[in-house]
């Protein structure tokens, strides 16, 4: 009985090696190590997939484990970017600054430097002065903590006053996508100290870095990797022993964990928070391969496509989240960027551009009503793993405790 | 055709006074022949003035005929006459007094009088006091429009002299209100103009404020010593203050030459680039001129080296400020009338905040009744089947859409609406049941994967209207009867389009209430949503009442959306700009009750109007706040104003 | 024997109906009583109140020797408190094993650093064993609970409530729908744990009362009607009106 951790989860193992070899295998494709086979901007594509798994398994974990659908999970993930875009752009501006004052007979003061970079990153909101949230900006070190420490403040406070009064289900859902919209809107204003709807941008530049984006690129990849690797692992390790029992209780019957003497609410907020910060490490990470920032990537609609990634994929299970999320994001890029082929009907020709939305819809619409586990079910099928005999009917997890008494009504 | 109509006036005015020789108007032209003839804005002024005064019926179309260029002096006596072009260079002459025609006369002969843009201003004005008079009510009011647009001092005396013996009612009143502002504005006695602003106080005309506003208008300048006597003082500024920093006081002594510029970081920069001798400024090598001290260690060198101007220190602005005295005075000399406007403005300001007030409410009101009419739907399906519809936005897009597709259709606005609110919703009806027969049936014990699928639906029918109507915003035009608004008075208003949809949102409730409370259908549902085992075992369908309220709530929305589509752009985002507003309010409302939704909607657009009336330049964070008092307002009441226990309250 | 459970002068209503009217109870240390009474007498509620799940409108509930008022806890804090209860339908967690779920209840810390650091050491595996062979679920340690029947579910959740260790069991009908065998088994279960704690059973059926051979309260209207021996209870007129209609 006692196992180590990996051994009761082989799963991770094979999740390691795959993701190992993936690395290793556009390491060795790109132009930046390889030979050259995937152009960068595809290795920028695939590493920005890898954040988007990781955010999947954040999902999964709130929503597959611990039955909370939150649709704000991309306000997190945009906060971590917007965070990292801070120094990033803050430590860009200034050594392009202090490179065009040195010219200047007279070198510059401290302040004058300061003020030239306020004027180079707010000029386009009319403005040159830097807000207080800059206050750290000048530090990596600062800007890498805030990373972690503003999306779970955000998290902590809006669960502890969503949990606390015991919103749950679709209530809980439409609320966190309320936060998502205030925070959007919030961050579309001009004097919110982020640049309005510009955004933050120039963020694949590292600053003090002189090699090419062919090579920044594959260790955004190997960064995102690892991320992934330790995120993965990290979700695997907590779900797997009693900690896992207990969130998964949550899921089918809150109250009945309660009466176990269980404090709900405190183990909601803890993988609220948790799923929040490991969002927020996966936009740090996809921002500056993706190079810019604005609030419209917090939209709530990025973070239903994030619960349509892990439905897709299969909730429930880790791999599931890590699947649906490549796979989706990476068929919608390729639908996307016009590079699927149109399909002449004679009377009217389908342009995927145009279409695809529709397709995705849809086939989200029949993965929700014919296939309720998912991509994750096929993966079942392979393995031949017995599901528990409910005689009634499969009610997912977010319907009580599977009852089947009250299934069959 | 005007031509011809004055010249008959003329003549009717001629036959009657035939016999008033006295008041004749070519002799008084014929005074002032020189300047006329002249024609130079700086010595007309008392040929205008003659004419203006002279008492002459015909003086009114002298002015006109000279401002038109039309009149002529015959060059051979120097008599003045009207001209109208005949054939052949030719022209034809008219008496001014007589009106009768005085001959043809080649152009050679004539001399035509043009007035340049000065004078024909002189002109105009002279001519008002005739305007103020005109028989025709249309001229009349031209005249006023005009002196209301640009007051000026000159215009007061005509129109004291026209207020008695105007006929026409409302003119009256216009003209009366014009002579109390042009009183407030121009009257040389003090004393009258005080009375005029009391006797207007509490008015809320814009025109009123237009005419007190200036009075009331200060300037800020500094004296040595003492305040000047003989000014409207308003107030005193002392610096430091946070309306007046010692650095505004400084700018302003600096503005007024009374004290040396400072000299700012800039200069001192360019003053030291400027000096660098040998990678050395005043003995300091450059490269450490890096930090403030350091420069301005080399700054004062070359300051006292007189290689540049003196930096200003904190002690000469202290004692520069110290000798002075800041003030602010009214540009109107008289005390007396700044303090009756100021009080005045104080009394209006009071009563436009009232009515402020009042309009907000209404504004609220006419939100409230769009989200009501937005959410209504949603909290139908909701609140009976406990099914959120993430859709319920793109029913409220094809409802738009469905009254642009009818307009193209049907050309007539009106009779367009009346087809396409039923037909808006017979086809968001079909497509409600069609969804729900298809999709949310399988999927009524998964709530969250009903929200789920239902997204999905909504954003393949986004994309699908994008891809069939563009994505450019189409119109959806109201009818004329509903252009316009209602107006209470300068500050009061609300059109009339809003006034519509107040009463739309009363009908729907007046339907919903009646379904609900009288017949079958709503019977039945009422029993479904309480105990949807219980109902069935009595013989009631719940599949098929969940088919039909699913129907309802949807062909609401469709009507919603013929609705919002009148005043909003018809594009493919139309219903997500509106779904979070509506799951708001179902959510603030609490479910499966149509007083909770009435309350929510009303809630959360009084709530937006009122954010947005404390911080009216920013919308967006009006958005913001609202959402996060909403996610506050659920701490306290999570299952929303007002509760329901059922079926759908989830215990 | 001194008290355990102390409830006086509780009332609740919803929405105007008086579920609970003015109900006084008390069970002292390892006490097994039943309480029965007909729909709408407020049995459930009267657990609900008790566990922290409906807050009381007036009235006192206090707990253990050092009379701690249950009213300001929440149900977690009254569950660690040593309360624990048994919901009429089975509720255990179908998708995980009658060992994880046994685990689950087992009494051990329950914050969340703890649980999350926490590894099953071999005493607890050889409590959950010892736990399933009480229940007699030895086999089905490994299996998923959902597979379990109806009996065996309870069985489970019974002891599950035994893993908590509580000084205070509350069983809400825990015999409906079972076969006599597991119906014996149950009652089993049942005389043994109130030989360590305080059981309240709620109960309809008389006949499964009769055999836990224990003091009978009868609520009516929210209120306790009769309260004594099960042949002393149903002698009583009120009590017989009440059931048999009047």
């Amino acid at each position: 009985m006692q196992r180590s951790f990996i051994a009761k989860n082989p799963s991770v193992l094979i999740f390691f090696a795959c993701l190992a070899l993936f690395t290793l295998a556009v390491t060795v494709l790109s132009e930046g190590f390889g030979v050259g086979l995937a152009s960068t901007s595809f290795v920028k594509t695939l590493g920005k997939t890898l954040c988007l798994c990781l955010i999947a398994v954040a999902m999964d974990l709130i929503w597959g484990f611990t039955g909370i659908l939150s649709l704000g999970h991309f306000a997190f993930f945009g906060l971590g970017g917007y965070m990292i875009g801070m120094w990033l752009m803050y430590e860009r501006t200034r050594l392009i600054v202090v490179e065009s004052l040195s010219q200047t007979e007279i070198p510059p003061t401290p302040s004058e430097v300061v003020d030239a970079i306020g004027n180079q990153i707010f000029g386009v909101v009319g403005s040159s002065e830097f807000p207080m949230i800059w206050a750290f900006a000048d530090s990596l070190v600062l800007q890498l903590a805030l990373v972690v420490l503003v999306p779970g403040l955000l998290a902590l406070v809006f669960g502890w006053l969503a949990f606390r009064s015991r919103v749950t289900g679709v209530y809980l859902s439409i609320l966190t996508q309320a936060m998502t919209l205030a925070l959007a809107l919030y961050l579309f204003q001009n004097d919110s100290g982020l640049r309005g709807n510009n955004g933050l941008s120039g963020l694949q530049n590292l600053p003090g870095v002189t090699a090419s984006q062919d090579f920044v690129s594959v260790w955004f990849l190997w960064a995102s990797a690892g991320a992934l690797g330790l995120g993965y692992a990290l979700a695997a390790w907590a779900v797997s022993g009693k900690f896992g029992s207990v969130v998964r209780g949550i899921r089918d019957n809150e109250a009945r964990v309660r009466f176990l003497g269980y404090s709900v609410e405190t183990y909601k907020l803890v993988i609220f928070v948790l799923t929040a910060c490991l969002a927020a490490i996966a936009g740090a990470l996809y921002y500056p391969q993706a190079g810019i920032i604005n609030p419209a990537e917090m939209a709530p609609i990025a973070s239903v496509y994030l619960a349509v990634w892990v439905a897709i994929g299969g909730r429930g299970r880790l791999y599931g989240a890590v699947i649906g999320a490549a796979f989706v994001s990476l068929l919608s890029t390729w639908f996307t960027g016009g590079q699927a082929p149109d399909i002449p009907l004679g009377f009217y020709t389908i342009k995927w551009v145009d279409w695809w939305l529709v397709l995705l819809g849809l086939s989200f619409v029949a993965v929700t009503l014919f296939a309720p586990k998912g991509m994750g079910g096929l993966i079942d099928l392979w393995t031949r793993r017995k599901s528990p005999n409910r005689h009634g009917l499969d009610l997912g997890p977010d319907e009580g405790a599977l009852r089947e008494q009250e299934a069959s009504k | 055709m005007k031509r011809l109509y004055l010249l008959g006036l003329a003549a009717l005015l001629c036959c009657v006074m035939a016999a008033a020789q006295a008041s004749d108007i070519q002799p008084i032209l014929q005074e002032h022949k020189q300047i006329i003839a002249k024609s130079a804005r700086k010595t007309i002024a008392p040929a205008i003035d003659a004419i203006a005064k002279s008492g002459s019926p015909q003086a009114q179309t002298v002015l006109e005929t000279w401002a038109a260029k039309a009149m002529w002096m015959r060059k051979s006596d120097g008599v003045f006459f009207a001209g109208e072009k005949a054939e052949d260079k030719q022209y034809r002459l008219f008496d001014f007094d007589s009106g009768e025609v005085a001959g043809t006369y080649p152009k050679a002969d004539l001399k035509q009088i043009k007035p340049n843009s000065g004078i024909r201003a002189m002109i105009g004005t002279a001519l008002v006091q005739f305007q103020l008079i005109d028989p025709d009510a249309a001229r009349r009011q031209a005249a006023l429009t005009s002196i209301q647009r640009d007051p000026e001092v000159r215009f007061l005396a005509p129109l004291r002299a026209s207020i008695e013996g105007e006929p026409d009612v409302k003119l009256l009143a216009q003209k009366r209100r014009l002579e109390r502002l042009l009183t407030i504005s121009f009257d040389k006695n003090t004393e009258a103009r005080v009375n005029a602003i009391e006797e207007m106080s509490g008015d809320l005309g814009v025109d009123l404020r237009a005419t007190l506003n200036p009075l009331v208008a200060t300037t800020r300048d500094v004296a040595l010593g003492e305040v000047p006597s003989g000014l409207n003082i308003a107030d005193i500024l002392a610096p430091g203050t946070e309306f007046f920093s010692r650095t505004d006081a400084y700018d302003l002594l600096v503005i007024k030459s009374l004290a040396q510029p400072k000299v700012t970081a800039n200069d001192i920069r360019n003053a030291l680039a400027a000096n660098i001798d040998g990678g050395r400024v005043a003995g300091i090598p450059v490269a450490r001129l890096d930090n403030d001290t350091a420069r301005h260690r080399a700054y004062d060198i070359l300051a006292k080296a007189g290689q540049a101007p003196a930096r200003v220190t904190t002690d000469d602005v202290d004692a520069a400020l110290a000798s002075h005295v800041f003030f602010e005075s009214y540009y109107e000399p008289s005390p007396d009338v700044t303090t009756a406007a100021n009080a005045s403005l104080t009394a209006i300001g009071l009563r436009v905040g009232l009515n402020q007030t009042l309009d907000l409410a209404l504004d609220a009101l006419s939100l409230t009744s769009i989200y009501f009419l937005a959410a209504i739907g949603l909290a139908i399906t909701f609140g009976v089947m406990g099914v959120i519809n993430m859709a319920h936005g793109e029913f409220i897009m094809m409802g738009a859409y469905t009254g642009y597709v009818v307009q193209r259709i049907i050309p007539d606005h009106t009779l367009s609406i009346i087809v396409a609110i039923p037909l808006a919703f017979v086809v968001t009806f079909t497509a409600g049941v069609a969804m729900e027969r298809l999709v949310i049936r399988w999927l009524y014990a998964r709530p969250l994967e009903t929200l789920l699928a239902t997204f999905g639906i909504s954003i393949a029918l986004q994309q699908l209207a994008k891809n069939i109507f563009g994505t450019q915003a189409r119109p959806l035009t109201a009818p004329e009867w509903l252009n316009g608004a209602f107006t209470m008075n300068d500050v009061v208003s609300i059109s009339y389009i809003r006034i519509a949809i107040f009463i739309l949102a009363l009908i729907f409730l007046g339907v919903f209430l009646f379904i609900m409370k009288r017949t079958r259908l709503g019977l039945e549902t009422r029993a479904v949503t309480q105990n949807s085992r219980m109902a069935a075992s009595m013989g009631i369908n719940p599949g098929r009442v969940n088919m039909l309220t699913f129907g309802l709530g949807s062909g609401i929305a469709g009507v919603a959306g013929v609705a919002i589509g009148l005043f909003a752009k018809v594009t493919s985002e139309l219903g997500s700009d509106y779904i979070v507003q509506s799951f708001m309010t179902v959510v603030v409302g609490g479910v499966g009750n149509i007083w909770g939704t009435l309350a929510g909607a009303a809630m959360i657009g009084f709530l937006q109007k009122g954010i947005e009336w404390l911080n009216p330049s920013n919308t967006l964070a009006a958005q913001t706040y609202m959402i996060v008092f909403i996610i506050i307002f659920i701490q306290f009441r999570p299952r929303g104003i007002i509760a329901l226990k059922g079926r759908a309250a989830g215990d | 024997m001194s008290t355990l459970l102390e409830v006086s002068g509780v009332s609740v209503s919803f929405d105007g109906f008086r579920a609970i009217n003015n109900l006084s109870f008390r069970i002292g240390e390892a006490e097994l009583r039943a309480v029965i009474g007909p729909n709408g007498a407020g049995k459930t509620t009267f657990m609900d109140i008790v566990t922290g799940k409906t807050k009381p409108d007036e009235g006192r509930v206090i707990w253990g020797e050092k009379s701690i008022s249950l009213l300001k806890m929440n149900e977690a804090k009254i569950a660690q408190a040593g309360v624990g209860r048994k919901f009429q339908k089975p509720t255990v967690f179908e998708d995980q094993t009658v060992q994880e779920n046994l685990l689950m209840a087992l009494k051990k810390p329950r914050s969340w650093l703890s649980v999350l650091a926490y590894k099953p050491s071999t005493t607890d595996l050889d409590q959950t064993a010892a736990l399933a062979q009480e229940i007699g679920l030895l086999d089905a340690l490994k299996r998923n609970s959902g597979e379990l029947s109806h009996g065996q579910k309870q069985w489970l959740e019974i002891g599950m409530l035994l893993a908590q260790e509580p000084r205070l069991l509350l069983v809400d009908e825990p015999a409906a729908g079972m076969t006599p065998q597991e119906r014996e088994h149950t009652t089993d279960l049942l005389l043994e744990a109130a030989k360590t704690r305080a059981v309240v059973v709620v109960e309809h059926d008389m006949e499964f009362v009769r055999r836990l051979n224990c003091k009978v309260t009868v609520l009516h209207e929210g209120s306790v009607l009769a309260e004594g021996s099960l042949d002393h209870v149903t002698s009583n007129q009120e009590v017989i009106d009440v059931y048999l209609g009047r």
